[in-house]
């Protein structure tokens, strides 16, 4: 039993709370994961469309509704700024995988840029959804 | 890194026993999504909300239909690779770990070529 003797010594604190100070080098980093798996999660719901669009105008009008119903333009809409900030993000990191951009001031520049452009290319990419 | 041999440096290829070929791969479909992500994303956005006709009218265009059939090919593959570095970081249990693995590279496999049927269905309709 590893627990009988610990006798009142600290355990390792949980980091993520009051006593951890979030960066945006490690929130940028986790929201990476984050948006891949949600961007792939709503990939599914893309090729459920398609294979709509291959079937039938019943099956295509049903799928087509849904993803465009209040909430699945919602599902969507969030697909699509997490897919524009895996994507700028992912440059980010290629950047650094060819060695450069590591300076403390480099990094902070480069994550603001990659959100700024993910938030900019999300508002295109809606205008063109809309009246494109 | 000073204190190890040649040799120790390539047995067994590291804690992934394949060196860095994972790690390359992830690069290449990365570089590979960069490109087809944004030719994917604006006719399938304006092909969103349409009726039938439109849509497959946008998918029977050969540059759409190809650039979707790639980005489902790069895109699944690179979905892939990036769910089994996650599943390796936060998996511990080995029995669960191989299950998540295996069920990932179906699942991955299994919607890539679903996409890409439906695709290629409505192109040669």
């Amino acid at each position: 039993m590893a627990d009988v003797n610990r006798g009142n010594r600290p355990l390792s604190p949980f980091m993520i709370g009051s006593v951890y100070r979030p960066q945006i080098t490690s929130v940028m980093s986790i929201l990476h994961r984050i948006t891949g798996c949600g961007v792939g999660l709503s990939a599914i719901l893309v090729v459920w469309w398609f294979l709509a669009a291959s079937s039938s105008p019943y099956y295509f009008d049903f799928a087509d509704g849904l993803l465009t119903s209040w909430i699945g333009n919602l599902v969507l809409f969030l697909a699509l700024v997490s897919l524009w900030y895996h994507f700028f993000n992912g440059i980010r990191h290629l950047i650094w995988d060819a060695g450069s951009g590591f300076a403390l001031d480099q990094v902070r520049t480069s994550g603001i840029a990659a959100i700024v452009a993910a938030g900019v290319m999300s508002i295109v990419t809606v205008a063109i959804a809309l009246w494109g | 890194m000073h204190f190890r041999t040649d040799r120790q440096r390539v047995q067994g290829l590291g804690t992934s026993h394949s060196g860095v070929h994972h790690w390359w791969s992830q690069r290449l479909t990365s570089i590979g999504v960069l490109i087809l992500v944004p030719l994917f994303l604006f006719p399938f956005v304006r092909a969103l909300g349409t009726d039938f006709e439109t849509a497959r009218e946008i998918y029977g265009h050969p540059f759409n239909a190809v650039v979707a059939i790639l980005t489902f090919a790069v895109g699944f593959l690179h979905l892939q690779q990036g769910v089994q570095v996650v599943i390796e970081d936060y998996v511990h249990d080995k029995p669960v770990r191989t299950v998540m693995l295996v069920a990932n590279v179906i699942l991955c496999a299994a919607f890539a070529f679903t996409g890409i049927f439906a695709v290629a269905k409505i192109a040669f309709a």
